[in-house]
């Protein structure tokens, strides 16, 4: 058996150096809900645990001067939930967030965690894509950021260099007008995994949509930006046309597996369905804001 | 393996304890700390069975690691009854049958007392989503739903 260590660095430059160092061996602990899951079942032997908690950045909800939000990568669902506005701003992401397993789930796991677990299914990545976030990754070269649908490369693998670590998530300010909203289909009511997941962030302005974006979650191998949803519907009054047109570009960029959970033919309608429901949510809000 | 030297405070006191630096904080209170009431039903985080609080945040013991608790302020079921005097949920768990084999009690008692603490009125399906992270095999829920509902009514009364 292998000698695990346990480090807890109250610095990002420490964490850094030392998950550098101990390269595939390393393991970033957030919440832990996917780590020590994955440790118990043998999946993952890691030489290296370093626990990011206890890095001041990592687990702070700010307001940023321009009016947007940055949130810690190891911010916990329930913290999320718990900030006096940032459920008020982004409706969307923070239902994305709290979607993720059990009460006892919420107060552990991060939407860090969930990005960087890499799962095609995780629910606040699609909300996360709509909402326009972007990241703030720092390694041994130095901080950089990126947008958040660049960051998975496929089912358990992110586009980050080694040694890299997730910081933050930027989200931007928003203008009068704007929301988001997040749904995904699950055939039971709680606890489960998305069968497809969907995400939308609009303005409106005069009940012209003026401003969209489309995550979709569950239907590739990685989450989707689906720029061509969010192009049919910019431009409209949300009417049946453009709804049916971004439903139809929905299901056009579902690449699908087929398994358990849902068959490639139901993933790809469910997804148009999402996109109509989910777009409903968001513009019903816009307009209170 | 070096064992670990950790700090912590459960149930109020002071305490310490060695572990490995993977054993999960359910191990650690199911062994070397003797706090057996937490339950291993899953340890994946399903069940719900090794509900603790952690800085009076609801978490599963066993999908957090022992050595994380360094600092923190963990409570668990032992720490529910003030000695012989049961607490309301634990008293109102009993009166109302809300429990058969016992494996998810102690789990479904933590939860609940952290929703309360959190919401002194829930509605019943408040209650339902807040414990939907509980399993329980033998009661079927309605009564453990009805015992907190309950509580929490009698607790505003007082």
């Amino acid at each position: 058996m292998t000698e695990l260590r346990y480090l807890a660095p109250n610095s990002l430059d420490e964490a850094i150096k030392a998950f550098a160092a101990a390269g595939s061996a390393g393991r970033i602990l957030a919440g832990g809900t996917d780590l020590l899951v994955q440790m118990r079942a043998g999946v993952v032997k890691p030489g290296l645990i370093v626990d990011i908690k206890k890095i001041a950045e990592m687990t702070k909800i700010e307001q940023t001067a321009d009016g947007g939000f940055r949130v810690g990568a190891a911010v916990s669902g329930m913290a999320l939930h718990d900030h006096a506005s940032f459920g008020k701003v982004w409706p969307g992401v923070l239902e994305a967030v709290n979607l993720i397993g059990s009460k006892q789930v919420q107060g552990r796991a991060s939407a860090g965690g969930n990005l960087c677990n890499g799962s095609p299914a995780g629910d606040s990545v699609p909300a996360m894509v709509a909402a326009g976030a972007v990241v703030t990754v720092q390694g041994p070269d130095g901080r950089r950021e990126l947008p958040v649908e660049q960051v998975p490369a496929g089912p358990g693998r992110t586009n980050f260099k080694p040694g890299e670590i997730l910081v933050s998530f930027t989200l931007p300010p928003r203008p009068k007008g704007s929301s988001d909203a997040y749904l995904r289909m699950i055939p039971r009511t709680e606890m489960d995994i998305a069968v497809v997941g969907l995400g939308v962030s609009l303005t409106l302005k005069d009940g012209v949509c003026t401003a969209a974006r489309v995550g979709l979650g569950a239907v590739a191998p990685t989450v989707l930006l689906v720029e061509a949803a969010a192009k049919a519907l910019i431009g409209s009054k949300l009417d049946e046309a453009a709804l049916n047109a971004a439903a139809a570009a929905c299901s056009a960029a579902c690449r699908p597996i087929d398994d358990k959970r849902g068959t490639i033919a139901y993933r790809t309608k469910v997804a148009g369905v999402l996109l109509k429901r989910t777009t409903a949510i968001a513009a019903q809000r816009a307009k209170g804001n | 393996m070096a064992k670990v030297h950790v700090s912590t405070t459960i149930n109020g006191e002071p305490s310490e304890f060695l572990c490995e630096p993977n054993d999960t904080m359910l191990d650690a209170l199911r062994g070397p700390l003797g706090l057996t009431g937490s339950k291993e039903g899953c340890a994946s985080g399903d069940c719900g069975a090794c509900s603790i609080t952690v800085d009076d945040n609801l978490i599963c013991s066993c999908l957090m690691l022992a050595v994380e608790s360094e600092g923190h302020e963990l409570r668990t079921i032992e720490g529910m009854a003030q000695g012989e005097k049961l607490h309301p949920l634990q008293q109102k768990f009993l009166e109302m049958a809300a429990l058969q084999c016992g494996i998810c009690t102690s789990g479904m008692l933590v939860a609940s007392d952290a929703l309360l603490k959190r919401n002194p009125k829930p509605s019943e399906e408040e209650v339902r989503f807040w414990l939907a992270g509980n399993l329980c095999r033998c009661t079927g829920y309605d009564k453990i739903v009805r015992a907190v509902m309950d509580t929490a009514a009698e607790m505003r009364a007082q």
